[in-house]
């Protein structure tokens, strides 16, 4: 039952991708999606893995840098600029992983954070990533050579990016796909097994290292997808994209949404690209407000949206039963001094 | 030598000085219930750690069914046949029983990395799981997320897991512990069950568990072997009546 539910829904969200644009200025949209899909693949490492990467502009920007002079530079085309892309950061995610995968914790998150600076100031220094400027005008070119993304409709008053925008949907579509597969395959099941116990792990005979290396290399991979896409959709590969501040955006995005849900990281992303939109006119004030909501989210649902979502519609559904093994403890130690529920659930 | 499954020659394990493990030679028969016990700070479960290669030895050597494994990986052990449990209860809490014993049976078909599979490529595994897990008592409660078992549940769906990997032998580090009386005598029979045609090493605190279960005994004191017998010949020997003395008497 709950799988036709989720099929019907997976429709109803379709639907409402396919006609979103004719509402919503389509640019925005495109940007949600890259962040949507960033915030994904992140959480692939964070939610299912648990590895916290501090470092993860340095896939996105990074991407997006060698897709933008690509495609700009040397005539690739949209999706071969992309695929690059997406290659490159996975290399990038392989390097990286080999470096930092035998961390744990706070020293993971320190060397990747580290090594993303390295990216940082290679994209400020070298040659031809443009320095501060980053790379201008990046063409949007033609799809497979034939179709071209940069036309724009005109739709009642409004200039439409239609081409594109269904571009970008297709992409997100896929990674999101492709990420829903990989959390429900037998790897999937295995890293969330390292998640939950990794001694234990070990002893059943995986290897632990490699997994969490492929986990890494999957979650960088897709997050260059979204950086590649991303300037695309903008024309322009910044700084911004590599500095440290995206990677804390897209744990921020990870956390709201719910970490290790499927859907979450997608509604965080909406929602802190939304607030950075929609109060860009307030200015910095814009991170005190999305700060507050944090701390607010942080203290009320630590679930974060989705997942908080997600255990109330499952006590709805199910009732709120009580533990049926607690219960049946108790009912054959009748007569004997039977421990409270509290030891049984020890 | 054949009939030793497990044997170390002179294992010894120093921490910044001190000598936690010193000069153990443990030999365990095949198929045989292999106790070791000793009053706290025995070094027992420093022994474990070295025999599970959790940690590396500062001299001796292990052998299993013969071939050395003094340097390789724990990962490698478990997949040689000898895998073992934790003292902490060790289980995947967010996961459920199902999907526990799940991850130990879909690692010999090597599909581990395979993330482009769905999930149902895992559904030939069903049957087996649940036939492991019924052996524990579980079958009711597979599909309940694993951190509302109690304690003794987790201890059983542990060891479904461990067995579901068909290890040739067992190392159980202190299966009962922590246990109310009723969980006690369950693990028990699930462990002499599970004994047929296996050779198991536990450390166990709770004589009377040690005196029903295990066929041969080994005794630490201060990371020394003070004995080694039958329990009658053990529980005989007045060097280890002194040891437990005011620190444990079962």
């Amino acid at each position: 039952m709950e799988n036709s539910l989720n099929k019907k829904l997976l429709v109803v969200l379709l639907l409402i991708g396919l006609g979103a644009p004719f509402v919503v200025y389509p640019v925005f949209l495109m940007q949600l999606y890259c962040f949507a899909l960033f915030a994904c693949a992140f959480n692939l490492l964070l939610g299912y893995t648990g590895l916290l990467s501090f470092g993860h502009a340095a896939f996105f920007g990074g991407a997006a840098y060698i897709t933008g002079y690509l495609v700009k530079n040397a005539g690739f085309t949209p999706e071969m600029g992309i695929l690059a892309g997406t290659l490159a950061a996975a290399a990038m995610g392989f390097v990286f992983g080999i470096l930092t995968i035998r961390r744990q914790g706070i020293y993971f998150a320190m060397i990747t954070l580290a090594l993303a600076q390295v990216v940082y100031f290679v994209a400020l220094k070298a040659p031809f990533t443009g320095g501060e400027d980053g790379l201008q005008n990046v063409p949007r070119g033609k799809l497979l050579g034939l179709v071209n993304l940069g036309r724009t409709y005109h739709l009642a008053g409004k200039s439409l990016e239609l081409n594109l925008y269904y571009f970008v949907f297709a992409i997100f579509c896929a990674g999101f796909w492709l990420l829903y597969r990989t959390i429900n395959s037998p790897f999937g099941q295995v890293i969330k097994a390292i998640r939950e116990n990794e001694p234990r792990a070990v002893s059943l005979g995986y290897r632990v290292e490699r997994i969490k290396l492929l986990a890494f290399v999957i979650s960088a991979a897709l997050s260059g997808t979204a950086g590649a896409t991303k300037t695309l959709v903008f024309q322009l590969a910044s700084l911004t994209d590599v500095s440290w501040h995206t990677s804390g955006d897209v744990v921020l995005m990870t956390l709201l949404g719910g970490l290790g849900t499927v859907a979450g990281p997608v509604m965080g992303a909406f929602t802190v690209v939304s607030l950075q939109t929609g109060l860009s006119s307030i200015g910095s004030w814009v991170t005190v407000v999305i700060g507050a909501i944090f701390v607010i989210c942080v203290l009320l649902f630590r679930r974060g949206f989705v997942g908080e979502l997600s255990r109330i519609i499952k006590k709805v559904f199910e009732g709120d039963l009580p533990s049926e093994d607690s219960g049946r403890i108790q009912g054959r130690q009748e007569g004997k001094q039977a421990p409270g529920p509290g030891a049984a659930s020890g | 030598m054949a009939q030793w499954v497990l044997e170390t020659k002179k294992l010894s394990k120093e921490f910044r000085g001190f000598l936690a493990v010193s000069q153990v030679d443990i030999r365990v028969q095949k198929g045989c219930v292999h106790a070791l016990i000793g009053p706290n700070g025995a070094g027992k479960t420093t022994v474990f750690n070295l025999l599970t290669r959790f940690i590396t030895p500062s001299s001796g050597a292990i052998f299993f069914n013969g071939v050395d494994i003094t340097k390789k990986k724990p990962a490698e052990v478990a997949l040689m046949g000898m895998v073992r449990s934790f003292q902490i209860s060790a289980v995947f809490p967010n996961l459920t029983p199902f999907e526990n014993v799940r991850i130990a049976l879909q690692r010999p078909l090597g599909t581990a990395c395979h993330f482009w599979k769905p999930l149902s490529s895992l559904d030939t595994l069903s049957d087996k799981i649940m036939e492991l897990l019924e052996a524990v008592g579980l079958q009711q409660l597979a599909h309940r997320p694993t951190v509302e078992l109690a304690y003794g549940r987790k201890r059983a769906l542990e060891i479904a897991t461990t067995l579901a990997l068909e290890p040739e032998m067992m190392l159980l580090d202190e299966p009962t512990q922590g246990m109310g009386a009723e969980d006690v005598e369950r693990i028990t029979e699930l462990v002499r069950k599970v004994a047929a045609g296996r050779t198991i090493l536990m450390v166990e605190h709770n004589l009377k568990v040690v005196a029903s279960l295990a066929e041969r005994i080994t005794v630490l004191n201060r990371g020394k072997v003070l004995a080694e017998g039958h329990y009658e010949e053990i529980s005989r020997n007045p060097s280890v009546m002194e040891a437990y003395m005011g620190s444990e008497n079962g």
